[in-house]
């Protein structure tokens, strides 16, 4: 090759294959998620990993082995790979099972605990959420750090035994149900040099004194976010998460599991199932038929790319970059499927409209959709993030 | 296995990279032929490399990404198939192929073979080639191109496409093959046209980075520019979505066969073509003017995406097919079919 040839970067690892062991998984989730279906346990929603909090749901889950399960089994969980989770979750996700009670405590806090918690941290968190039974929240955002989250004003100071919280955080799916969350605060003062210096995570007990949780409805008028208020909360050095100082690169190592799941592209897929519940028969015209086959075509895509982070989670990598790219192709995908469907059936969305039904999947997958694009980091940011892969930055 | 072999293939097409001309490539011909690239995926008892169709992918990711000027999909995926599945003997040199339409077959008056008469319509390569395997309904024919006229054509990237007349042509190799192969080579020639389209379309992106860190405005260079770096981005990630597809799709192949793999074949055409329109077009946007001269290398891959994504069937065609399998499959059927696991 001469040397005037420019070469790219992979963005995404290679594609992987699903190993033999996780056929007769899916299997048993698609059997216990008709089951529940056919005995109306609850009816398909949209954005459900937000929406759909149903702690007898997530117990039935825990129950199977499904919570946790990349958790060792001396704190309780399977011991299971990175690859056996994704086909759980998947399944889930695309049957618009409500999995939000459990979600972000199985997706980031366990993982999170085991990188960076203490023995006693791990002992105390980790058994109850692989039972089901203890939930966490996301305490990163506050009314003025959003993407700049480095800009976070919540404080720690230190008191005897601990450290002694103020603050506000925002956007916490689920507080006002949660045991708990970590929150990102600054433990000592800003340095302009700096910026991501001085940053630690505390395990904050959402029910301690101090704790004010109040709701923020969302479009829908549903309460899911909360803003959650610290007034002098004392948190004991036990609770304290990794190293203080280390808020950063920790918080970061956790946004890697938050970001690269199915979840951030299939948010919007019992839409589409309703969808061809609605034209099931009918004789569709060639070019809705493209349109139609234009959406699955991506799917496809976007599944085998997010099969890839998996795959690299498997093997115990951080797979940052890759996940910032999936992540803003399959949010901006989850928006484009709302356009499409809207435009392949004339049935205009209704809150007030029977759940599982097409009318009622549009109306609160449109009300939702300005979220997916934001939650996690945002499309902007995820994009500078590959800018930075690509070596522009 | 495919790193190394995409790492070999890079470096054969890297090499060979030329703004100077369009025609084929004799010189990297003959390196293909000599490393074995050319014949990859023909049995080694027929003379071929016994590669797999992943293997194929990585090599012919590469000779996207890099213009090469040789048909490598029409003599290795196409070609050579067709013949050695009608038990005729592959002949050496680059080879095309394609499907007939209304060709006029007659049995030959001196005995063995046939009296062909008709026209070939848009044959890749056709000029440059020795000879051109034709699939015939459940015949292949093999036709020497030495006896038939050439009406030279072109696609947008200036890769012939030339129409071959026939008249009464003696064809000495005819064979049967099993009607499968009517299914199968439309499938083969798509995913090695996605393959190359995942190609060029990183081929067209390194250039764009390259270029953003290069070319200086404002007092730096335009790489530093957020509204340059978040274009990038998106074209970055379409780069990403096209392998993604077209290597899953060559897998697919390893595992099931080619008509088994229909659906992912579909869908990586498909998700390749819708990429080429966004890179080729941010591509060109970062480039400014000069990359829409013809003195500007950038032409080499961007006008190659323009042409390969409407041949083998456009992002229209094969969606079609795909949104077919979808209302198929239903409500409950459409996760069983993505997965691939009923």
């Amino acid at each position: 090759m001469t040397d005037t040839m420019a070469t790219l970067p992979d963005l995404v690892p290679p594609p992987v294959e699903l190993p033999e062991r996780v056929a007769a998984l899916r299997s048993e989730v698609r059997a216990f998620l008709a089951e529940e279906r056919a005995a109306g346990a609850w009816r398909p929603r949209a954005d459900t990993w937000l929406s759909g909090w149903d702690e007898r749901f997530t117990k039935e889950l825990a129950r199977r082995g499904w919570l946790g399960m990349t958790i060792p089994t001396e704190y309780g969980g399977h011991g299971r790979g990175a690859l056996d989770r994704y086909v759980v979750t998947e399944e889930l996700l695309a049957a618009g099972a409500p999995v939000a009670a459990h979600w972000v405590a199985d997706r980031q806090i366990g993982p999170s605990l085991m990188r960076f918690g203490t023995e006693e941290q791990r002992q105390k968190f980790l058994p109850g959420i692989a039972a089901g039974e203890v939930y966490f929240g996301i305490g990163m955002s506050e009314p003025d750090s959003g993407s700049d989250l480095a800009s976070v004003r919540s404080k720690a100071d230190r008191v005897d035994g601990g450290w002694e919280l103020t603050g506000t955080k925002v956007w916490t799916s689920g507080a006002h149900h949660a045991h708990a969350f970590f929150a990102l605060v600054r433990t000592s003062p800003k340095d302009d040099t700096n910026r991501h210096a001085g940053l630690s995570q505390l395990i904050v007990d959402l029910k301690a004194p101090g704790v004010t949780i109040r709701p923020i409805p969302l479009l829908t008028g549903a309460h899911h976010f909360n803003e959650v208020v610290f007034d002098r909360v004392f948190i004991p050095d036990s609770m304290v998460l990794g190293e203080i100082g280390q808020g950063w690169h920790q918080v970061t190592s956790e946004l890697a599991f938050e970001r690269s799941g199915p979840e951030r592209y299939l948010s919007t897929f019992p839409l589409v199932v309703a969808l061809l519940g609605e034209i099931a028969g009918s004789d569709l015209d060639a070019g809705r038929r493209r349109d139609l086959g234009g959406l699955v075509s991506r799917y496809w895509t976007l599944r085998r790319m997010s099969l890839a982070i998996a795959g690299a989670l498997e093997a115990g990598k951080a797979p940052e970059l890759a996940a910032a790219v999936v992540k803003d192709l399959g949010t901006r995908f989850e928006n484009e499927v709302i356009d499409a469907a809207r435009l392949l059936v004339s049935i205009p969305p209704d809150r007030g409209a029977a759940e599982g039904g097409y009318a009622r999947l549009l109306a609160d997958a449109v009300l939702h959709a300005p979220g997916f694009t934001l939650r996690g980091g945002t499309n902007e940011i995820l994009r500078g993030i590959v800018a930075r892969g690509l070596g522009l930055r | 296995m495919s790193a190394e072999l995409r790492e070999m293939a890079e470096s054969v097409f890297g090499d060979a990279w030329d703004n100077s001309t369009d025609a084929f490539d004799a010189e990297l011909w003959k390196t293909v032929e000599q490393t074995g690239l050319a014949r990859l995926t023909l049995p080694e008892e027929a003379g071929g490399s016994g590669g797999t169709v992943s293997d194929a992918a990585a090599v012919l990711t590469a000779a996207g990404q890099f213009a090469a000027r040789v048909p490598l999909v029409e003599t290795d995926l196409l070609a050579a198939w067709l013949l050695h599945a009608a038990g005729l003997e592959v002949p050496s040199g680059p080879l095309s192929a394609t499907v007939a339409g209304n060709l006029s077959i007659q049995p030959a008056a001196g005995g063995a073979g046939a009296d062909v008469s008709g026209t070939l319509r848009r044959v890749p390569w056709g000029r440059a080639v020795g000879a051109v395997a034709v699939l015939a309904g459940e015949q292949v024919l093999l036709i020497d191109t030495t006896g038939a006229g050439v009406e030279e054509g072109a696609n947008l990237a200036e890769e012939p496409r030339d129409d071959l007349v026939l008249n009464e042509l003696t064809v000495r190799h005819v064979a049967d093959v099993p009607s499968v192969a009517l299914v199968e080579f439309p499938l083969r020639a798509a995913l090695g046209r996605a393959l190359l389209l995942a190609g060029a379309a990183r081929g067209a992106v390194a250039m764009a980075v390259r270029y953003a860190t290069e070319r200086v405005q404002f007092g730096r260079p335009i790489a530093k520019l957020q509204a340059i770096q978040q274009s990038l981005a998106l074209a970055g990630a379409e780069v990403a979505a096209a392998a993604a597809a077209t290597e899953a799709a060559a897998r697919e192949v390893d595992k099931h066969g080619f008509a088994e793999a229909s659906f992912a074949i579909a869908a990586a055409k498909a998700r390749a073509g819708e990429a080429a329109g966004q890179v080729a077009r941010i591509t060109h946007q970062v480039h400014g003017a000069i990359g829409f001269t013809r003195e500007h290398d950038l032409r080499l891959v961007t006008t190659r995406l323009w042409a390969w994504r409407d041949e083998d069937g456009s992002e229209a065609y094969w969606n079609d097919r795909v949104g077919a399998r979808a209302l198929e499959a239903g409500a409950d059927g459409l996760w069983p079919l993505l997965t691939g696991t009923p």
